[in-house]
């Protein structure tokens, strides 16, 4: 173990030319993919200011007894889907009405009678505002005999899933695309590196070391490499970050930065590349002498 | 020790290194391998450390079948082996002790041994004094003396030496001839292909000679079928 830290360290001190540059590579194709993590993670983060809105509104019949609403409040606040069920009475609805709409004020004021039933507002809890579960809850709305309507942003809701679902898909090609380029680079380098010690490879071939001992301080080099480019593009995202708030005036204030899980998945990300593209070229190497 | 039976090697161009090549080496024997360049000596050697695999024919090497030599045995077979080139093949950046200790290193030595087993194989081939130069600072036939040590390093049955005086001046061939000579009256096996004939001529150990990747002369079968007569 001693000697693979040493022979993996000697590497850096030997070509640190080479090894700046598989840093920096691995640094790059991440911080690239971090930037559209960043942004993916910014539009999530929108995108759930805008779907905590979503509601179910079910309109109840005039007449309905309290007793049966308040049970019927219950039952809902214990589906599964459910984060909270608010019961507006058909006066609080007039009430709202009033203060909302001004331009008809006059209009309510004048009026015999309320013209505006009662209704039941269900929030959902986050992870279940996708439209086949708006979709669910609002079918089991429907169920309660009192209930005369459901209303919900349909169109709304499903827009806003495909608009989640267009911008994962497309941070997946893109991120997959800039990993596969990443695993290719530090490959390139990895080889380079062995070419250049070819000769002392070929030495512990001679004198009995095993494929998995000759690899073993190649790995560790591309692992290390891909821990410090990690490393690497995560500050260079930091900057990156920092300068995009700052310069958009306090238009984007409130941009998220990566949780600390994030960081370390994407070093891990790194380590995992660095150690791609050093199995690669070292499998070929060793196939080949 | 060494077994080569009825043994073929084609290269991918269709060229053929090895035509049907027979012998047999024992124990403690030492055998130049003699010929022109491109006669099949190191195509031997290279069958006999499982750098290649035969086209046909059988080879066993300190009880390894060659042929059917999986890649995890390749390393197994190479410790209990020795071997030696032309162009020393040292590390020019490690000293004469961290070469032959970088031999044990990879094998998966015990740490606290290697010190003690280097210098004991650089006692042996004469270079204690020299443990510390780097190859650049050697003459050719002291950096081929570490080389052997790296060889012997790891106690091998057998030793094979590729053109081993190949690069060296008169008095350095015969040093490291001489190194030889001691290591096979110690009881280990010693292949040597050389086109020193001089060399050869001096001593009376076994010669098989090739030419056109045949073998064209075998001392021990003369001896052999001269006493069948």
């Amino acid at each position: 173990m001693k000697l693979l830290t040493r022979e993996a360290l000697l590497s850096f001190r030997r070509a640190p030319l080479l090894s700046a540059l598989s840093v920096t590579t691995i640094a790059f194709s991440l911080f690239t993919v971090g930037l559209f993590g960043l942004v993916a993670l910014n539009l999530r983060q929108a995108l759930k200011g805008l779907e905590e809105r979503v509601e179910i509104v079910g309109f109840v019949l005039r007449g309905t007894p309290s007793e049966a609403i308040a049970v019927a409040t219950q039952d809902i606040s214990a589906f599964p889907e459910v984060k909270d069920v608010s019961y507006v009475s058909e006066e609080e609805a007039l009430q709202r009405a009033r203060n909302e709409l001004v331009e008809f004020r006059d209009a309510y004021r004048d009026l015999q009678m309320n013209p505006l039933p009662a209704s039941i507002e269900v929030r959902l809890k986050d992870g279940f505002r996708d439209a086949a579960a708006v979709e669910r809850v609002a079918q089991r709305l429907k169920g309660f005999g009192f209930i005369d309507d459901v209303r919900y942003g349909r169109e709304w809701v499903q827009k806003l899933d495909s608009l989640r679902n267009i911008t994962g898909l497309v941070g997946l090609v893109i991120g997959l695309t800039f990993a596969a380029v990443a695993v290719v680079i530090i490959g390139v380098t990895i080889r380079l590196t062995i070419l250049q010690r070819a000769r002392e490879i070929s030495i512990m071939r001679l004198v009995g070391a095993t494929n998995w001992f000759i690899r073993g301080p190649f790995l560790l080099e591309g692992a290390l490499k891909g821990l410090l480019g990690g490393f690497l593009s995560l500050v260079l995202c930091y900057a990156g970050y920092l300068l995009f708030r700052d310069k958009s005036g306090g238009t984007f204030g409130g941009l998220l930065f990566f949780a600390p899980e994030h960081m370390v998945l994407i070093v891990i990300f790194g380590v995992l590349l660095g150690l791609a593209g050093s199995l690669v070229s070292v499998g070929r190497h060793l196939r080949h002498v | 020790m060494i077994r080569f039976a009825n043994v073929y090697k084609a290269y991918p161009n269709g060229a053929l290194a090895l035509k049907d090549v027979t012998f047999h080496v024992s124990k403690g024997e030492f055998v130049f391998l003699t010929g022109h360049s491109g006669a099949g000596k190191s195509t031997i050697m290279k069958v006999l450390f499982a750098e290649q695999k035969p086209s046909a024919g059988e080879v066993r090497v300190s009880g390894y079948n060659v042929n059917a030599l999986k890649p995890t045995d390749v390393p197994r077979l190479r410790r209990r082996l020795g071997v030696v080139f032309q162009d020393f093949r040292l590390l020019e950046d490690r000293t004469a002790a961290e070469n032959i200790a970088f031999a044990l290193e990879v094998t998966g030595a015990r740490t606290d041994t290697i010190a003690a087993r280097v210098m004991r194989v650089l006692t042996q081939v004469g270079l204690s004094a020299k443990s510390r130069a780097y190859p650049r600072e050697m003459s050719g036939g002291e950096q081929q003396r570490v080389a052997i040590a790296r060889a012997l390093v790891n106690d091998p049955a057998i030793l094979l030496a590729d053109e081993p005086t190949g690069n060296l001046d008169e008095r350095a061939t015969r040093g490291v001839f001489q190194l030889l000579r001691d290591i096979n009256a110690g009881g280990t096996v010693v292949v040597m292909a050389t086109h020193d004939l001089d060399l050869v001529r001096q001593t009376s150990y076994r010669i098989i000679e090739m030419r056109d990747g045949s073998v064209v002369y075998d001392s021990q079968m003369d001896e052999a079928q001269a006493e069948a007569k």
